[in-house]
C-alpha cells in the first residue's frame, strides 16, 4: 500500500484486541461449517445463543429471562478463572493450575458453610474469604516453588490441580452425614442466593457472586494497572532480570502473583458451590472452568475488560449447550469452537513473522528506490 | 505378598500407557519442544483405536486390535503437526498450543462419536485385547520395545546425538549442519505418534469403548513421569512402573487386607505429590534439556 500508511492487515495484526476478535470469528467460522458439514442447520446454533442473550426463544416466539440469568451464572466463574490465569500471565507466570485453585476454594467454602457459625451475612462472607485465603495459599506454594527451586510453574500446577482433587475428594467425605458423592444441605446463611436477582430472572440460579465477580474485574484493573505493585508484577513479567537489576523483589512478586491469581480461582469455587448448589459436593470429576478460564484469559489479552468480555462469550457458549441440543446441534461444537480459538491463539505467533516478513520487504524496497 | 504379586499384570497394564506416552514426551522435550497436549493426544488415539476396532472387530478378527493401534499412532501424529507447526515453525509459546490441544481433544471426538455412532460414546466392542502369557497384556511388551527403541536410537545412534543436541543448545546444533527445525518436527510428530498409541492401548486394555474424559490425566502423568525420570529412558520407565502402580493400587486397594484401612485418594494423590517433591528435592542440579520451551530463532536471513 502507500508509504507509510500501514494496510488492514497490519492494523488487525498490531492489535490485541483485533486478534482476538478475529480469532473468535474463525472459531465461530469453523464451527458453524463443521455443523454444515454434519447436514445439521446452522441457523439453530445461532438461534440457542440469541436465546441465551436476549431470552427470546424465536422458534417458539417465547421470552424468558431466566436464560440470560444462566448465562450469567455461567460466565462469572469462568471470569474469575480468566482473572486468574490473567494475572499470572503478566507476571511472566503460566498458571495452568485454577482447576486446582478453583476446586481448593470450592472445598473451603463448603467447609465453612457446613461447619461455621450460621449467622446471616456473615456466615457467607467467612466461607468466601477462607475459600480466598485457601486458594491464594495454594497458588501462593506454586509461585514459592518457581521463585526459591526454579520449578516449573507449568508442572507444578498440573500436579496440585490433581492433588487438590483427591485430597478435596477425601476431606469432604470426612464431613459428618456425606455420602459419597454428596453432603448435608447448606445452611440458608451459607448461601449467595439474592431475592432480588431471582425475581428478575424467573428463578434462574443467579446469585450475589455477580457483583462479587465485577468487584474482581476493578480490583483486577486497579491493581494491574493503577498501583506500584501491578507495576513491579508486570515488570518482573517483562523481564525478571531487568526487574531483579531494578530493585524489585522478584522472588515476593512471583509468590504475591501466585497468590492473587489463586485468591481469583478460589473464589470461582466458593461462588459455585455457595451460589449454583444448596449442597456440597464429593467431586467426581473436575469442573473444568479452570481449564476453560485458559482460554478467556488468552482470547481477553490478560485485561480487566478483555477478560470480562470473553468470560461472557464462553459463558455464552456454555449454556447455549443445552438449547443446541434441544434444536438438534450436537453440544460438543462449543467445545470444539472454544478448543479452535486457543490453537488459532497460538498462531497468533504467525501474524508476527508475517508483519516481520512485510517491513523487510518494504525496507528493501525502499532502499533500492534510494539507490 | 501374593496379593501384590497378583497385581503385576494390572500394574502392568496401567504402567504400560504412561510408559509410551512418556517416552514420546521425553523425545519431544530432548528436541526442545515440550508438550502438553499428551492428554489431549492420548485422547484422540483413543477414539480411533476404539473406532476402527468396533468398525473392523466382526469382519477382520485377529487383525482389527492391531489396525487400531496403527490407526491410534496415525491419528495421534497427525494431530500433534498442529502443535508441531505452531511450536517450531511459528516460534508460538508452546505452552498455548499444547493446551489448545487438549481442550480441542474431548470436543472433537465427542463430536465424532455423534456423528459415527449418534451417541456421546463409541459403541463397546466385543472383545479387547487378550492377556497373554501370565495375564499380562501384550501392550507391556510394546512398551518394552518401544523402551529399548527409543534408548537405542537417543543414545548408540548419531540421529539420536542430533536430536538431543537441538534440545540443549540448538544454535550450536544447527553450526554443525542439523536442521533444528525438521529435527523438532520429527520429535513432536514421534511424541504424537506415541500418545495417540499409549491412547489406544489404554481403551483396548481398561474399558470396553471409549467415552469423554477416559483418559483422565494419564497423559498428565506421562508428563510428570518425564520429570521424575530426569529425561532418561531409565528414568521415565522406573517413574512409569510406579506411577502405574500408584494408579492400579488405588482401584485394587479394597482387596488388600493390610492397605485397606488407607483410603483410596492415598493411591491416587501419589505420582502427583512423588513428582513435586522431587522436583523440589532435585532442584538446582538442572536435569533438564537447556533450550527446552524456547522456540528456535534462526538468526540472520
Amino acid at each position: 500500500m502507500k508509504a507509510g500508511g500501514k494496510t488492514f492487515l497490519e492494523r488487525v495484526a498490531s492489535s490485541n484486541p483485533a486478534i482476538s476478535a478475529l480469532v473468535v470469528l474463525l472459531g465461530f467460522l469453523c464451527g458453524t461449517l463443521l455443523v454444515i458439514a454434519v447436514g445439521k442447520d446452522p441457523l439453530n446454533m445461532y438461534r440457542a445463543i440469541f436465546q441465551v442473550l436476549t431470552g427470546w426463544d424465536l422458534t417458539r416466539g417465547t421470552w424468558n429471562s431466566r436464560y440470560i440469568g444462566e448465562w450469567l451464572v455461567a460466565s462469572v466463574p469462568l471470569i474469575l478463572c480468566g482473572l486468574s490465569m490473567g494475572f499470572a500471565a503478566r507476571t511472566g507466570l503460566f498458571n495452568i493450575g485454577g482447576e486446582g485453585q478453583y476446586i481448593v476454594g470450592l472445598t473451603a467454602a463448603q467447609f465453612v458453610a457446613l461447619l461455621g457459625p450460621q449467622v446471616p451475612v456473615l456466615h457467607w462472607i467467612l466461607a468466601v474469604t477462607a475459600a480466598m485465603s485457601a486458594a491464594a495459599l495454594w497458588g501462593g506454594i506454586v509461585g514459592y516453588l518457581k521463585a526459591r527451586y526454579s520449578v516449573s510453574e507449568v508442572v507444578a500446577t498440573i500436579m496440585m490441580n490433581y492433588i487438590a482433587f483427591f485430597a478435596s475428594r477425601y476431606l469432604t467425605q470426612l464431613i459428618p452425614g456425606t455420602n459419597t458423592y454428596k453432603t448435608p444441605n447448606f445452611p440458608e446463611t451459607a448461601r449467595l442466593a439474592n431475592d432480588w436477582l431471582l425475581d428478575l430472572t424467573n428463578k434462574s440460579r443467579l446469585n450475589n457472586g455477580l457483583f462479587i465477580a465485577l468487584l474482581a474485574v476493578l480490583f483486577f484493573w486497579f491493581i494491574m494497572e493503577k498501583t506500584r505493585t501491578g507495576f513491579a508484577l508486570r515488570a518482573t513479567g517483562f523481564n525478571k532480570d531487568a526487574a531483579r537489576y531494578g530493585g524489585i523483589d522478584v522472588t515476593k512478586n512471583l509468590v504475591l502473583a501466585m497468590a492473587i491469581s489463586g485468591m481469583f480461582a478460589g473464589l470461582a469455587g466458593a461462588i459455585v458451590s455457595l451460589g449454583s448448589f444448596s449442597y456440597g459436593r464429593v467431586l467426581g470429576g473436575m469442573d473444568g472452568y479452570g481449564f476453560t478460564g485458559i482460554a478467556v484469559a488468552l482470547v481477553g489479552n490478560s485485561t480487566a475488560p478483555g477478560t470480562l468480555i470473553s468470560g461472557l462469550l464462553f459463558g455464552m457458549l456454555q449454556s447455549a449447550q443445552p438449547l443446541m441440543q434441544s434444536r438438534q446441534i450436537p453440544k460438543e461444537v462449543t467445545y470444539i469452537i472454544s478448543g479452535l480459538v486457543v490453537v488459532f491463539i497460538s498462531l497468533r505467533a504467525g501474524f508476527g513473522l508475517i508483519l516481520e516478513a512485510r517491513s523487510k520487504q518494504r525496507a528493501r524496497k525502499e532502499a533500492t528506490r534510494d539507490e | 505378598m501374593n496379593e501384590i504379586l497378583n497385581l503385576l499384570p494390572s500394574v502392568l497394564m496401567m504402567a504400560s500407557p504412561i510408559l509410551i506416552t512418556a517416552l514420546g514426551g521425553m523425545i519431544s522435550e530432548r528436541s526442545g519442544v515440550v508438550n502438553i497436549a499428551l492428554e489431549g493426544l492420548m485422547a484422540f488415539g483413543a477414539f480411533s483405536a476404539a473406532t476402527t476396532h468396533v468398525l473392523l472387530e466382526a469382519s477382520l478378527p485377529g487383525w482389527s486390535i492391531w489396525i487400531a493401534l496403527a490407526m491410534a499412532a496415525l491419528t495421534g501424529a497427525l494431530v500433534s503437526i498442529v502443535h508441531a507447526f505452531a511450536s517450531v515453525t511459528l516460534n508460538a509459546d508452546q505452552v498455548i498450543s499444547g493446551t489448545g490441544i487438549n481442550l480441542l481433544a474431548n470436543g472433537v471426538t465427542v463430536f465424532l462419536c455423534q456423528v459415527i455412532f449418534h451417541h456421546e460414546r463409541t459403541n463397546s466392542f466385543r472383545q479387547g485385547m487378550t492377556a497373554g502369557w501370565g495375564g499380562i497384556y501384550p501392550t507391556a511388551w510394546i512398551a518394552l520395545v518401544l523402551l529399548v527403541a527409543v534408548w537405542y536410537v537417543l543414545y548408540r545412534r548419531p540421529f539420536g546425538l542430533r536430536l538431543r543436541a537441538c534440545g540443549e543448545h540448538p544454535q550450536a546444533a544447527a553450526s554443525a549442519g542439523i536442521d533444528v527445525r525438521k529435527m523438532r518436527y520429527i520429535a513432536v510428530i514421534a511424541s504424537g505418534a506415541f500418545g495417540g498409541l499409549a491412547g489406544g492401548c489404554l481403551v483396548l486394555t481398561q474399558t470396553i469403548e471409549y467415552k469423554e474424559n477416559m483418559i483422565n490425566g494419564a497423559g498428565f502423568i506421562a508428563l510428570a513421569a518425564v520429570s521424575f525420570g530426569r529425561w532418561l529412558p531409565k528414568g521415565v520407565a522406573g517413574a512409569a512402573i510406579l506411577f502405574g502402580a500408584a494408579v492400579a493400587f488405588a482401584i485394587y486397594v479394597v482387596n488388600i487386607e493390610f492397605l485397606r484401612r488407607l483410603p483410596p485418594e492415598f493411591f491416587s494423590i501419589l505420582p502427583y505429590v512423588i513428582t513435586l517433591v522431587t522436583l523440589v528435592a532435585f532442584s538446582g542440579k538442572d536435569y533438564a534439556p537447556r533450550a527446552v520451551g524456547q522456540p528456535y530463532e534462526k538468526s540472520g536471513s
